[in-house]
């Protein structure tokens, strides 16, 4: 047995005092988890102590919190990997640090309001399957490969982990977020599904989809099922502009064909017209293109600065730097090969694994 | 200490003074680069999102470029974004020997002989100074300690997530060096809410707004927990942090006036060399206009 001091975010809705911050001492095995430990002290220390839970297996989704700082399902973490250190060698105790998921309103104490953010997020994205007509009279047949693509997905069971720390619904909080994106794409990446280019229409369209996304990775260490949200938008984003040609009124789709494009042709990133590109359009002509001229107005401040402060020379920064011919050729010849195969190639780690290390002779 | 450094696009681009904040400063720590000045842009995520697999085959040749490189140790990075992408990258390669196999044949088709052989070594400056050169010697070429300096970390997302590909664990704290490192050259650490999370940078052609919000609001998290700096190890943070700064004050509705230093500029002050000298004047906010480096943070006496 060791002992842990739980250090709990408590809030009481009937009271105006706010939120305050309450220890339990508990003695605990270090292999119980985060749950056992809440759950001890509701029994032994203070009945009036709110936490949702019910599986108890990581599997229902219910006991999503922060354990020091960061989110998990309490009942998924072991009391001796919450604290950094295990229980203090000098016998004091490890402390624990439990609070409510972010990003969503707090009902009480470890309780988040699942339904104002979460669920209403899941709704917006159509989870559920189209049809494609005419419906079969016996089931479907679907190829083996593309169900085992989306069980990736299939995995999620919608705890919220993911919507507790994302990073851009913080600064936006309509933004549609990594749980409903992953949703949105089970549907995309089923072939059964009639809506593919609808969905990822709406998706890539709304200022608040798939492009609003800031890539911070935060859902991928988030989500304690493996579903890595983040890499489910960037497929969102990649079928819709390369297999649908959507381009978005959210420079999306230009910001990564410019992006691509300029790599193709200069080998390294050329800043100076990226920026223009990514409004204007994905060509030299681009930077005419009134949103590329609204978009230049806009950030002439930043532009003079840079230029003021020589941080940036105007000539090389509008000549780009670029690799030497033969290390172009060789680039080109990448580009050709790969984007010239019919058929684009993805290795998912999650459904692959990692291959085991071959035994040294 | 022999690397093969990729400086990356940015550092020679919008921000020169991280290249050559660099070079100024790799003699001090021993080190000597050699620029893979043949390779390409890692991609940024962005070239991963449109086509994973172009990705994977543009930074397994810059891995192949640097295993060329006679006598180096290991690739070295200063920039996170560059080491998130091609760590992502080298997963793929590394785990599967079908696709590295397949990467290497476009790699053989578009430059006869390369190949990229599995488990190449590409750690960020930041790693590289606490992993292989070690804190203490660190210390030990201290010449000017930070000693009044408050300094706020900003990671950059791609170098501390996801932590099991990037390696971060109890042995390796890769989460904490920039804590351990701003001690090291007698710096306060400052403690806020924005050391983790996002510049924003990847979202400012998209939702300029919510990007500029999110560097506003850090910025001034940082402010309050009056911080005189924050440090960087990733250019592109650089860019929505100090050059757009003026911007994300607006958005934020708050007057922001918060230097921000490259990782090798905060070293290069600590080991003796002059602001200037680090393209310390080239900054939207001048880290010279906001403190008086000379007197006030570096003059105090070196330890006995």
């Amino acid at each position: 047995m060791a002992d842990y001091t739980l250090r709990v975010r408590r809030f009481d809705p009937e009271q105006t005092s706010g939120p305050y911050w309450q220890e339990f001492a508990v003695e605990l095995e270090p292999h119980r988890s985060v749950l056992d430990a809440i759950l001890t002290a509701k029994e032994e220390l203070d009945g009036s102590l709110g936490i949702r839970c019910s599986c108890r297996a990581a599997i229902c989704g219910s006991c999503g919190v922060r354990v020091n700082g960061r989110p998990a399902l309490a009942c998924n973490t072991h009391l001796r990997d919450a604290t950094d250190a295990g229980p203090a060698a000098d016998g004091s105790t490890a402390t624990v640090t439990v609070e409510p998921m972010g990003n969503m309103p707090v009902l009480k104490d470890l309780i988040v309001d699942m339904d104002a953010v979460h669920w209403k997020k899941i709704h917006r994205v159509t989870p559920w399957l189209l049809n494609r007509r005419p419906v079969p009279e016996r089931e479907y047949v679907v190829p083996h490969e593309d169900m085992v693509d989306v069980t990736q997905t299939m995995a999620c069971i919608q705890c919220g982990a993911c919507v507790s720390d994302c990073l851009s619904m913080e600064v936006d909080p309509e933004f549609v977020g990594p749980a409903a994106a992953a949703k949105a794409y089970r549907f995309v990446g089923d072939p059964r599904d009639a809506e593919q280019r609808q969905r990822l229409r709406d998706l890539a369209e709304d200022p608040h989809g798939i492009y609003d996304c800031t890539h911070c990775f935060m859902c991928i260490d988030a989500c304690p099922k493996g579903v890595a949200p983040m890499s489910q938008i960037m497929r969102l984003r990649r079928i819709s502009g390369s297999d649908h040609q959507i381009v978005d009124r959210n420079n999306g789709e230009r910001h990564e064909e410019a992006f691509t494009t300029l790599v193709r042709d200069y080998g390294l990133l050329h800043e100076a017209e990226l920026l223009p590109r990514s409004y204007g359009g994905n060509s030299w002509f681009g930077k005419f293109h009134p949103a590329a001229g609204l978009e230049l107005v806009d950030s002439l401040p930043s532009i003079a600065r840079a230029v003021a402060r020589r941080k940036v020379k105007p000539t090389q920064a509008l000549r780009g730097h670029r690799l030497a011919r033969r290390d172009l050729d060789a680039v080109h010849a990448i580009f050709e090969r790969v984007e010239g195969d019919a058929r684009r190639h993805e290795l998912n780690l999650y459904l692959s694994g990692v291959e085991e290390e071959a035994p040294a002779p | 200490m022999r690397v093969a450094y990729w400086p990356g696009c940015v550092s020679r681009g919008f921000t020169p003074e991280l290249h050559g904040s660099m070079e100024a400063v790799a003699p001090l720590l021993g080190l000597e680069l050699v620029p893979l000045d043949r390779a390409a842009c890692c991609g940024a995520g962005v070239i991963a999102e449109h086509n994973q697999e172009l990705a994977d085959t543009l930074n397994a040749r810059t891995f192949a470029l640097a295993q060329q490189v006679d006598g180096a140790e290991l690739m070295m990075n200063i920039c996170s974004t560059c080491q998130g992408a091609q760590s992502e990258c080298q997963e793929r390669l590394d785990a599967n020997s079908a696709y590295r196999a397949r990467v290497n044949a476009t790699l053989d088709d578009a430059e006869p002989g390369l190949r990229y052989e599995k488990g190449l070594t590409n750690k960020n400056l930041l790693w590289l100074l606490v992993e292989e050169l070690g804190l203490d010697a660190l210390r030990a070429k201290v010449r000017r300690p930070l000693t009044n300096l408050r300094v706020g970390p900003f990671y950059g997302c791609y170098i501390v997530r996801p932590r099991a590909r990037l390696g971060i664990d109890a042995e390796h704290p890769r989460d904490r060096y920039l804590h351990q490192v701003i001690e090291t050259l007698g710096g306060t650490v400052i403690d806020y809410a924005g050391t983790y999370k996002c510049c924003g940078f990847p979202i400012v052609t998209m939702n300029k707004t919510a990007s500029l919000r999110q560097a506003g609001t850090h910025l001034g998290d940082a402010t309050d927990a009056e911080a005189d700096c924050l440090v960087v190890p990733c250019p592109l943070c650089h860019l929505n942090l100090d050059l757009q700064q003026p911007q994300a004050a607006k958005v934020v509705g708050r007057p922001l006036a918060m230097p921000v230093l490259h990782l090798p500029q905060l070293l290069g002050l600590a080991l003796g060399l002059e602001p200037k000298q680090l393209g310390m004047s080239k900054h939207v906010v001048k880290p010279t206009a906001v403190i008086d480096w000379s007197a006030a943070v570096v003059a105090a006496p070196a330890p006995a």
